[in-house]
């Protein structure tokens, strides 16, 4: 499973690095920005589609 | 003095935030037109509309060819021959429209990332503490006047450098900024006169006096190499005022006054601070405070919606985050929710700045009460005073304590 964020659609809310920290974190703007490749380890995989839950632009994509 | 007006009959075609069943409950006023309406309309204030589906609040959001953020404050003037021209607008970045709106918003960024909030903390739990001492052998406090109000307007004095004994001043211009919006508009730029006049001898003492906080950061701010035009800064400066005041102070005691009729719920965050994230983004999305609106700019027909130019929109983020389309049992707040898309802090691209600085506030104001109080129970459910306008919170509510 791997994340990624549409930096176009992110508006920088923080829900995916609030909720999700080891998945995700924020650059200096405070923009979403994927942790590594956006590669989602084992375990965290519910983690991920909370984020993409609750991602209020709808700005986060799953891949399987 | 406001003008007296008749109360609404029918929130559908006659609706008033002001009117004061709006102001002590508007969620049974907001699910009637969500399954009735779904946009209300109302002659007041010159013609405004109100969206109250998730998915019509969040198309007029996104959608800044057909709507300005010129002004974002319903009142009964439109923005006139003294405003500042567009597209900055009165208080950049939220009264910009695109593009200079990216550009006055990236400016502001990196002073409310994650990153550059995080060394508040210390100086928002110490106040806090500071704020609750007084109270250990009380019986009562007063969960907005004793404490919600202070936190945000003390945080946000300490980052713009302005004197902390000032701080009953700056509640004053956030009512008149937010509340006295029914006042005809000669007598409400006579109210914004003290403002002026306080923010230009601040602005003035950082330029003779320079020192390292966000009033410095926006006059030494460059876009193009070209320092920001005064009313840039001015703008900007009251914007942090505002919007940084009594909206945290809202979610805050809103918060509180939730947990008050819920000791139960209380005490599970006592025990499960883990709990303590997904409890902030229920509260944020149950008890959103805060209504925008934005202007028509030209006559534009939305889904069936003759709307005018010049016409309002009270743009209710809250009344998004009650739709039971998007939103398992809207109705209740459940403070494990784990699906939760709120859009407590708007959509599209005015996302609150100062989100991340809410947020921590919001929960370092909730641990320390909850820490200081074994328990806390609201004296007179039917005492609570609420705030009038766009932002919504609490204003009294008295708590016995122990």
């Amino acid at each position: 499973m791997k994340v990624t964020i549409d930096p176009d659609k992110c508006q920088g809310h923080g829900r995916c690095f609030g909720g999700a920290p080891d998945l995700f974190d924020s650059d200096d703007l405070g923009q979403g920005i994927v942790i590594g490749d956006g590669t989602v380890p084992a375990g965290l995989e519910e983690a991920a589609r909370l984020a993409q839950a609750n991602c209020p632009e709808y700005a986060i994509e799953i891949t399987e | 003095m406001t003008i007296s007006k008749p109360p609404v009959e029918d929130f559908a075609t006659d609706f008033d935030h002001t009117d004061p069943e709006w102001v002590a409950n508007p969620f049974p006023i907001w699910d009637e037109l969500r399954e009735t309406c779904p946009v209300a309309h109302t002659e007041r204030y010159g013609g405004a509309w109100l969206p109250t589906r998730y998915e019509d609040v969040s198309a007029i959001a996104h959608d800044t060819e057909h709507f300005t953020s010129r002004t974002v404050v319903i009142g009964n003037g439109r923005p006139g021959d003294d405003a500042p021209p567009a597209p900055m607008g009165v208080a950049p970045p939220i009264s910009s429209d695109p593009p200079f709106h990216a550009i006055a918003r990236r400016l502001m960024q990196p002073a409310f990332s994650p990153k550059s909030i995080e060394p508040y903390n210390e100086f928002t739990r110490n106040l806090c503490r500071r704020l609750l001492a007084p109270f250990s052998d009380a019986s009562q406090i007063d969960i907005s006047a004793d404490y919600a109000e202070h936190i945000p307007t003390l945080v946000i004095a300490h980052m713009i450098g302005f004197p902390p004994e000032d701080e009953a001043l700056f509640r004053e211009f956030v009512h008149v900024v937010l509340e006295a919006v029914d006042a005809p508009i000669e007598e409400r730029i006579e109210m914004f006169e003290p403002i002026r006049i306080y923010f230009e001898q601040q602005i003035m003492d950082h330029i003779e006096n320079p020192r390292d906080d966000l009033t410095d950061f926006l006059l030494n701010a460059e876009i193009a190499g070209q320092k920001l035009a005064p009313e840039h800064v001015f703008g900007t400066m009251v914007l942090l005022i505002v919007a940084g005041i009594d909206t945290t102070w809202s979610a805050i005691g809103s918060s509180l006054w939730y947990l008050a009729q819920h000791p139960d719920e209380a005490e599970r965050l006592r025990h499960d601070p883990e709990l303590m994230s997904l409890a902030i983004e229920e509260f944020l999305r149950a008890f959103a405070p805060v209504n925008m609106a934005r202007l028509v700019k030209e006559d534009f027909d939305f889904n069936g919606c003759p709307m005018k130019k010049d016409d309002w929109i009270l743009l209710s983020f809250p009344a998004a985050n009650r739709d039971p389309e998007v939103f398992e049992d809207a109705d209740k707040v459940i403070i494990d929710r784990k699906v939760n898309r709120h859009a407590a802090f708007g959509l599209g691209i005015h996302r609150c700045l100062g989100s991340n600085l809410a947020r921590m506030e919001m929960r370092i104001a909730i641990e320390e009460f909850l820490a200081h109080f074994s328990s806390f129970s609201l004296a007179d459910p039917s005492d609570v005073v609420w705030s009038q306008g766009q932002v919504r919170g609490v204003r009294k509510a008295v708590v016995n304590i122990s």
